[in-house]
């Protein structure tokens, strides 16, 4: 077990299996497809990146350094809370780009959807976890790593 | 230090002026207090930018967003323009491609009616060149922007001296409601200071496509302060080196997540300020022919068959501008002519903004590029390559930015010549 403390940037509660990326995230090219074809499991459609490509993102830890890619982003997390096709939260090792905290800050003022995103955990956090591992975050930014 | 709000900013904040806009008002101080702004600036510019301009049917949530901000009266504080639209007539598109844009985009006139009700600036104002003399949403040098579109941010802030940092779509159009946006980043001195030097030492004119993906890749969301370029595009923003500066910069905000690049002698901050623009311990990236051979073998070719013929070929991602549209009416012409050929050979679609077709309309041009076949448009070419019907063609473009969205193959301006006019073979 080891224990990462980051800075809340929409504080929550969640328990959930990670996924990681040790690449920048582009969140338009990794949920375009689940957004399009109506998949509630929202599986990564971004060929461009092999660790996540086909994986499962709805419930799920997803850990990565920041977001890349189309400033559509925030929307389309905010599209993805509100159609509860989101990951459980959102666990940045660097400090958060400004679309996904649009993306994290739209999905929890104007959804009902829970997406704790905690940012600025450190490389040591990603060199750290492994997809499968399961993550415990609370609401002060504290993620444990089981 | 805690984020000061005015007595307006409480009020909107408190509800006193509906609950739609104290949420509206919630969500940029959560987005401020993220990137410790102090403080939130007026919005200067006379008109906004929205990045969303697709009706697609998944987009519900911000559908029912806007109907609530409509609901209870709430418009934009400035007329805004939008990216382009995913479809219009005469996009080459075969019986089932055409039927899957029925239903891909089949929330577009819904959408647009709601655009209209918040403040579409005019009609036609879809294109993500909105920055264009002929589309009319110019911003002035130091004008602060609540804009969206990587693209045009980039050009604002490197070109026109701008201010406006790399918002997401829904953020664009709040802080154009309000009329203020967070000041942070590249709204403020320091936030607009470069941290990478990057050295041009090409024996030849870089291709601007290729120049702008390298830089984007190694400085991703920084500050470069590029040498060397204005020996080989001038000391002068004139209709060539503006072109060469939107491609350019589409292509670092697309392969990286530039906001803002100087370039010496020749952008306006780099020329009121020159080095001192530059902050110490500043990263050095030296670009030469091979680094940028280097960058070009990196891409990775997606087309199932890498030896299929091109269906398609898109030119103008971003929207050319007309001094592109002439050139490139010259080059087809004067490539088939050397061919003996009439026509090109590839479908080709050519994409500006409609307000900069209707010049090029008016131009002898217009109808010369016509009889070369060459299709004009002002549809965005990422949107219709999110058609999977039409991402599984082998389509070819001289777009870094369409590249890296989609399975476009890229070529350089001259390799995308001769493969239209059969000049290679």
């Amino acid at each position: 077990m080891k224990v990462f403390k980051g800075r809340p940037v929409v504080a929550g509660k969640a328990r959930a299996e990670a996924i990681v990326s040790h690449e920048g995230f582009n969140t338009l090219a990794s949920f375009q497809k689940a957004l399009m074809f109506g998949d509630k499991e929202a599986t990564c459609s971004d060929q461009n990146n092999a660790e996540l490509y086909g994986k499962q993102m709805a419930g799920k830890a997803l850990c990565m350094p920041q977001t890349i890619g189309s400033t559509t982003g925030g929307m389309v997390l905010y599209c993805a809370a509100s159609l509860k096709r989101q990951p459980a939260c959102l666990l940045f090792a660097k400090p958060i780009d400004s679309l996904a905290a649009a993306g994290a800050i739209l999905s929890g003022v104007w959804t009902d959807a829970s997406m704790p995103t905690v940012d600025n955990l450190g490389d040591a956090f990603l060199d750290y976890v492994k997809t499968g591992m399961i993550l415990t975050v609370s609401a002060d930014g504290t993620v444990t790593v089981e | 230090m805690a984020m000061q709000l005015t007595k307006e900013q409480q009020e909107l904040l408190s509800g006193a002026r509906g609950n739609a806009l104290a949420k509206v008002m919630k969500t940029l101080v959560m987005y401020s207090e993220t990137f410790g702004a102090q403080r939130m600036v007026k919005v200067t510019s006379a008109y906004g930018h929205l990045v969303t301009s697709f009706g697609l049917g998944v987009l519900t949530p911000v559908y029912d967003m806007l109907d609530e901000l409509i609901a209870e009266g709430v418009t934009s504080a400035q007329p805004f323009s939008v990216d382009p639209r995913p479809l219009q007539k005469g996009v080459p598109a075969n019986p089932a491609q055409k039927l899957f844009f029925k239903v891909m985009y089949s929330k577009q006139k819904p959408y647009e009616e709601r655009l209209k009700k918040l403040g579409l600036m005019k009609e036609n104002a879809f294109t993500c060149a909105c920055y264009m003399q002929e589309v009319g949403n110019v911003p002035k040098k130091g004008d602060v922007l609540s804009w969206a579109e990587s693209s045009a941010v980039v050009y604002a802030n490197s070109v026109l001296g701008a201010r406006c940092n790399r918002n997401s779509g829904i953020i664009d159009i709040f802080g154009s409601i309000v009329g203020f946006v967070p000041e942070f980043g590249l709204l403020t001195d320091e936030g607009r200071k470069a941290t990478w030097v990057v050295e041009v030492k090409t024996t030849k004119k870089p291709e601007a496509q290729v120049l702008g993906s390298a830089i984007g890749m190694k400085v991703m969301e920084e500050v470069p302060y590029i040498k060397g370029l204005a020996e080989h595009i001038g000391n002068a923003l004139d209709g060539d080196a503006l072109s060469y500066l939107k491609d350019m910069g589409a292509a670092t905000a697309s392969n990286g997540a530039v906001g803002l690049y100087h370039v010496e002698g020749l952008t306006p901050e780099a020329v009121e300020q020159g080095a001192a623009l530059i902050q110490e311990n500043a990263r050095v990236y030296v670009i030469d022919d091979a680094e940028l051979e280097r960058v070009r073998r990196s891409y990775p070719t997606i087309w199932k068959d890498a030896e299929a013929e091109p269906k398609l070929c898109f030119i103008g991602c971003p929207h050319l501008s007309l001094t592109q549209l002439t050139d490139w009416t010259e080059k087809i012409e004067g490539g088939l002519l050397a061919q003996k050929r009439k026509k090109v050979d590839i479908p080709t679609v050519v994409t500006a903004a409609p307000a900069v077709m209707d010049a090029f309309e008016k131009t002898p041009y217009a109808e010369r590029l016509k009889k070369t076949g060459v299709v004009t448009l002002s549809i965005c070419p990422l949107m219709y390559m999110n058609n999977p019907l039409c991402g599984k063609m082998p389509v070819v473009t001289n777009s870094n930015k369409l590249r890296t969205y989609t399975s476009a193959r890229y070529h350089t301006d001259e390799e995308v010549l001769k493969l239209i006019t059969k000049g290679g073979k």
